[in-house]
């Protein structure tokens, strides 16, 4: 297998913050790879890094084994990045074109108007379109030098729900014709919808990687919280599903992977509750669940 | 099978300057497309040279020179290096850090295809500017020159710009998209006067008279001057000289100016 993206002791640092701290990765060409954190995790710095578009305090990036921070070697890569913008004045048809005379081996811009399902807004002057299109044209941008590796930073995160199913419709077409994507998510359901493998990161560092089906299970937990009105609530601090516990007064929160099994031992134990709320965890929840988990191991 | 590994032949197939002709061809549409851009820059000096040239534009100031040919050579001056400083070092400036550059710098196109563009749409700009305002002092002001003069003295604006496009390439990297215009407009509409390039230089109080050889804009305008004849009493060589020293100061000061904001933003 030929190694696409590499991350080698990447560490950088802004002044006294440090944004990225010693990781290592590699991504094989025709996975897809998400990372997955909360905002200010470090994901952004480590694509950059990845793109070239910023130098490793220490440590090296690679792509296809040579280093980004040359124009060249940027020739197999098509991006996605957050808040772009667009040059004023300029048409659909035309911001494609000049995208894909960067490349030595572009789509055809009729192909790539379909692909991004933009060929009626072609003649759009690109600063005109709304958040889902241009969206869309940011897309069709990065795909139109049919790249080899598709690098994506938040690509959802300015659409509603339904743009966003299609939007990962669209990507995963492109995943499927053997292509390696790398992108960046807040969302636990859009790493799942799109990845084979999700990297969790939080404060710089790597806290856990897998497939999405074991991530899930480790960062897929729900918060319980409910009032006690009659009974002991104490035991269910002990159930091996209950991965935290915490009582104030008669205010019971905890926190676990299977909510099912612990509320039908809360009702099988005969407690009278009052004001249940079962709520998906936070990333930030379930990074501190993580974080938690390694420092017991 | 060719036998080529496809990455050496990627790399080896690698030219910095692909996409420059539609990169070029984007940036000018964009300047037809905004008339708030493309009026200003090519009317300015027509209006210019109605106000102040037409009405005595037969008189002689001396050396066969007309005061409607000093004129035109001035006010094309004035053309160029607003294109320099406004159309190139403005436009460099509002665009530097926008999300749109940041895109662009994680694709393979290199930097220096986007400034050889950049300065192309400012030096055509220029052109367009300088030969609407030559062929309305032909057809309207009725200036007859020979056609090598009209030649030279374009190339001789054109030389003359150098030092401006370097100071806009500075003054865009120095500036942000907010600060560039005023930057632009404090240095230029000063220095355009000081120099003599609104005004004729004799009519300019002593203190001014004195201080403007030390003014890149003086020396782009007797750059102008002398093609027709009406230079200053130093020799063209001279002033083309001060042209190269304005050009390479403000060019390192660009550079500086480029490498600073290259390591805040891409460091």
């Amino acid at each position: 297998m030929s190694l696409a993206v590499e991350l080698e002791n990447a560490s950088k640092s802004f002044g006294s913050v440090q944004a990225l701290r010693n990781v290592s990765l590699e991504v094989e060409a025709g996975e897809v790879v998400a990372f997955l954190g909360p905002n200010g995790a470090g994901k952004t710095t480590a694509i950059s890094i990845m793109l070239g578009l910023r130098s490793p305090t220490s440590g090296h990036a690679r792509i296809f084994g040579q280093n980004p921070r040359e124009p060249k070697n940027r020739a197999r890569i098509g991006v996605m990045l957050q808040e772009s913008g667009v040059p004023g004045l300029l048409k659909v048809r035309e911001l494609i074109r000049l995208f894909t005379q960067f490349y030595n081996a572009p789509l055809l811009v009729s192909k790539v108007l379909e692909m991004a399902n933009l060929t009626e807004k072609k003649d759009a002057i690109a600063s005109t379109l709304s958040g889902g299109q241009k969206q869309r044209l940011y897309f069709a941008l990065a795909i139109c030098g049919n790249p080899d590796v598709l690098f994506l930073d938040e690509p959802s995160v300015a659409l509603d729900v339904e743009s966003r199913r299609a939007f990962w419709q669209e990507i995963s077409g492109f995943a499927k014709t053997g292509k390696t994507v790398i992108l960046t998510t807040h969302y636990l359901e859009e790493a799942d919808a799109l990845a084979n493998r999700i990297i969790v990161i939080n404060k710089g560092e790597i806290v856990a990687q897998g497939s999405p089906a074991q991530i899930k299970s480790r960062v897929g937990g729900k918060n319980v919280s409910f009032k006690l009105e009659v009974g002991n609530a104490d035991a269910l601090e002990n159930l091996p599903n209950v991965q935290r516990f915490s009582k104030t007064g008669e205010s019971i929160n905890l926190y676990t992977l299977e909510p099912e099994k612990v509320l039908q031992e809360v009702f099988a134990s005969g407690l009278q509750i009052s004001n249940l709320s079962v709520a998906g965890a936070g990333l930030e929840e379930a990074f501190m669940e993580i974080t938690e988990q390694g420092a017991k191991q | 099978m060719t036998g080529l590994n496809p990455e050496n032949a990627n790399a080896r197939a690698y030219n910095p300057f692909k996409g420059l002709g539609f990169q070029l061809y984007c940036e000018l549409i964009r300047l037809l497309r905004n008339p708030g851009f493309l009026i200003p820059t090519v009317l300015f000096p027509i209006m210019f040279f109605t106000l102040f040239g037409l009405p005595n534009a037969k008189e002689n100031i001396g050396n066969g020179v007309t005061v409607g040919a000093y004129l035109l050579a001035s006010y094309g001056t004035y053309g160029m290096l607003s294109a320099a400083l406004f159309g190139f070092g403005v436009g460099i400036a509002a665009e530097r850090g926008l999300g749109w550059n940041r895109l662009t710098r994680a694709t393979p196109m290199h930097p220096i295809m986007y400034f050889s563009a950049k300065i192309l749409t400012a030096l055509l700009s220029g052109l367009v500017t300088l030969t609407a305002l030559f062929a309305f002092g032909i057809l309207v002001g009725h200036i007859s020159l020979p056609l090598e003069t009209w030649l030279l003295l374009t190339a001789r604006i054109m030389l003359g710009m150098m030092p401006f496009v370097a100071l806009g390439l500075f003054i865009g990297y120095l500036g942000n998209p907010q600060s560039a215009t005023p930057i632009t407009q404090l240095i230029f509409l000063p220095m355009s006067f000081a120099s003599g390039i609104f005004l004729p230089i004799k009519n300019l109080p002593q203190f001014v008279q004195d201080l403007a050889p030390y003014l890149p804009a003086y020396h782009s305008g007797q750059l102008a001057w002398h093609t027709l004849g009406a230079g200053d009493s130093a020799s063209l060589d001279s002033h083309i000289i001060w042209n190269l020293g304005f050009t390479v100061l403000f060019l390192a000061l660009a550079v500086w100016a480029y490498k600073r904001d290259e390591a805040k933003q891409y460091g």
